[in-house]
């Protein structure tokens, strides 16, 4: 036998009874460490705390212009959406770290499978997610915040998969250039324009007065059609198109993300 | 226990448009028979690594075939994986943990139940001198112990082979020293098989049994540490003379302790390499006394590795390849 194909390779790497046992371990010792060092957690949980307290006020007085009822009810599903997306999505910095000492590489010699060694990882994240939500909440409801429960627990749901898809993508991209230099001006350079381009801090739509090549735009943003179906749901229209698009959209950015997150991985150099 | 047979590694590389391709490992042969502790040597870039990486089943080979613990590297590395142990350079623990939860972790990813890996850990802790470092954070530990402590973190599944890449390497003589002692027990306690690598001829002497010498990606060399110095052919001498005048008086002596050989002279530095030099020099010195030549200094050296590969390759370990 003179080579053998990636096939055959990730044919013995693939999950076997294991799987979950492995991602358990994985996820226990992230989130030990994390709750070692919970300094991120509260660094992550502080900025939309900071936008409720520092920047709803000023949406009050806005908020039959922008066509909503009540400012924190149009304004939290925006901080949820945001906090899904760039909580998760500077998650991977601490793999760099992780593979600076050697951990990565001491994984991936045990028998472990190696998307358990991902998974657990977005375990972590999606769990602290889950925290910071129901966290978030409590606060919007201090200031103000009137919604459906059910629709606030679809706008949590639809938040963590999105966190999880950027998790996997933040854990994958960590894993593939293996430089903090290198991935925050990537990943700042993504997350201004999609905060921007989002409608998280105000509603992109010609009916309030944004611009029409503005709102074209924008509507090229998955987030976009997220953060809108968020609102309905916390608003209690559960049957909207808005809601269904953001479902589909949460999926389909979960399942690229895990695809390219597992991918990367699975490679044997990575 | 390591069967390897025209093991190869290229890597693509791009640049610009054009892609080339770098050889990494040319095609290495290698056996390490159960028991044996094995010294990989050779200058950086020269494969080591890679090799390594490829034989722990981190890296896939681009050619060649390699058994490793009775597993293919290629089709079974989860077996393979499964009866290896790796201490690499890098370290294997968190800065911010405790040393003993990561140990738990790791030998648990080996299927192993918590309970039996916290007994196994505490065991390890014990006969790796780590007492009292098990709720430390491993950043708090010293070079020493630390090392110790990825030690222990590849033995945590009991293992048949141990890989140690660079176990030394920052070390202070005190703990390299110690180390050396626990990883010669992996054998003598446990009946362990070690490869590893290194740069240090000291390590390779009281350490390994076979030294096997990598150049430009293929093994130029396999043989015990102290026939690798019997091809040097000898130890250095090395006479600083005080003035110039008796230069070629002092060459003419030291020449003919060997037959047919001639001194080689730099400056005021004579010097040659003879067999036995330790029993020649009080001789040579009465010889030179009585010709009224005057020494500054005298150096006698034993053949280092770096010798070794310089007979071996023309070039020196320690440049940079």
């Amino acid at each position: 036998m003179a080579t053998t194909t990636t096939a055959e390779l990730q044919a013995t790497d693939a999950p076997s009874g294991n799987f979950v046992r492995e991602t358990g371990i994985i996820f226990r010792r992230q989130m030990r460490l994390n709750l070692r060092n919970p300094a991120w957690i509260i660094i992550g949980l502080a900025q939309p705390v900071l936008y409720l307290a520092l920047f709803g006020p000023l949406l009050e007085p806005l908020a039959a212009q922008i066509g909503a009822d009540n400012a924190y009810t149009f304004f939290v599903p925006g901080l949820l959406l945001q906090l899904g997306l760039f909580g998760a999505l500077f998650a991977g910095f601490g793999l760099i770290g992780e593979w600076r000492d050697g951990v990565i590489e001491a994984e991936r010699v045990t028998p472990a499978s190696r998307t358990a060694l991902l998974l657990g990882r977005i375990g972590r994240d999606v769990a602290l997610l889950a925290v910071q939500s129901t966290i978030l909440i409590g606060v919007g409801y201090l200031f103000g915040l009137r919604a459906s429960i059910v629709g606030m627990l679809i706008g949590v749901v639809i938040t963590v998969l999105v966190g999880a898809a950027c998790s996997a993508a933040s854990n994958a991209l960590a894993l593939t250039v293996k430089s903090e230099d290198v991935m925050a001006p990537i990943l700042n350079s993504i997350a201004l324009p999609v905060l921007l381009l989002s409608g998280i801090l105000l509603p992109i739509s010609t009916e309030t007065g944004a611009p029409g090549w503005l709102v074209a735009i924008s509507d090229l943003m998955p987030t976009k059609y997220i953060v809108t179906g968020i609102r309905d749901a916390f608003a209690g229209d559960l049957a909207t198109a808005g809601l269904v698009w953001a479902v589909v959209w949460a999926v389909l950015l979960f399942v690229v993300g895990l695809w390219v997150g597992t991918r990367t991985f699975r490679k044997e150099n990575a | 226990m390591i069967h390897a047979r025209g093991l190869a590694r290229t890597f693509q590389t791009k640049r610009g448009r054009e892609k080339t391709e770098v050889v990494a490992v040319a095609g290495v042969d290698l056996d390490v028979a159960e028991g044996e502790i094995v010294g990989f040597l050779g200058p950086n870039g020269a494969g080591k690594t890679t090799t390594l990486r490829m034989l722990t089943t981190l890296l896939k080979p681009t050619a060649g075939t390699a058994t490793v613990a009775g597993h293919d590297v290629a089709s079974d590395p989860v077996a393979v994986r499964r009866s290896i142990g790796y201490v690499s350079q890098s370290g294997s623990t968190s800065g911010e943990a405790r040393a003993g939860d990561e140990l738990m972790d790791h030998g648990m990813l080996y299927g192993i139940a918590r309970r039996q890996a916290e007994a196994r850990g505490r065991e390890l802790f014990a006969q790796l001198e780590l007492d009292g470092m098990w709720a430390r954070q491993p950043r708090t530990l010293s070079g020493g112990q630390r090392r110790r402590l990825d030690i222990a973190m590849g033995l945590v599944h009991d293992p048949r082979l141990v890989f140690l890449d660079e176990p030394t390497t920052g070390l202070d003589p005190q703990a390299r020293a110690n180390l050396w002692t626990h990883i010669s027990d992996l054998r003598t306690k446990r009946g362990s098989t070690i490869f590893l690598t290194t740069h240090y001829l000291d390590e390779a002497d009281a350490l390994c049994d076979r030294i096997l010498v990598i150049d430009h990606g293929s093994i130029v060399a396999s043989d015990t540490p102290d026939a690798l110095k019997r091809q040097v052919a000898g130890d250095l001498i090395e006479l600083v003379l005080a003035d110039e005048q008796h230069v070629s008086e002092a060459a003419a002596q030291l020449g003919r302790l060997v037959d047919g050989a001639t001194a080689e002279v730099d400056g005021l530095s004579v010097s040659m390499r003879v067999p036995h030099a330790p029993s020649e020099v009080p001789g040579l010195l009465r010889s030179l006394d009585g010709a009224g030549v005057a020494l500054a200094a005298i150096e006698v050296r034993r053949p280092t590795l770096d010798d070794v590969f310089l007979t071996l390759t023309g070039r020196s370990l320690r440049e940079e390849a």
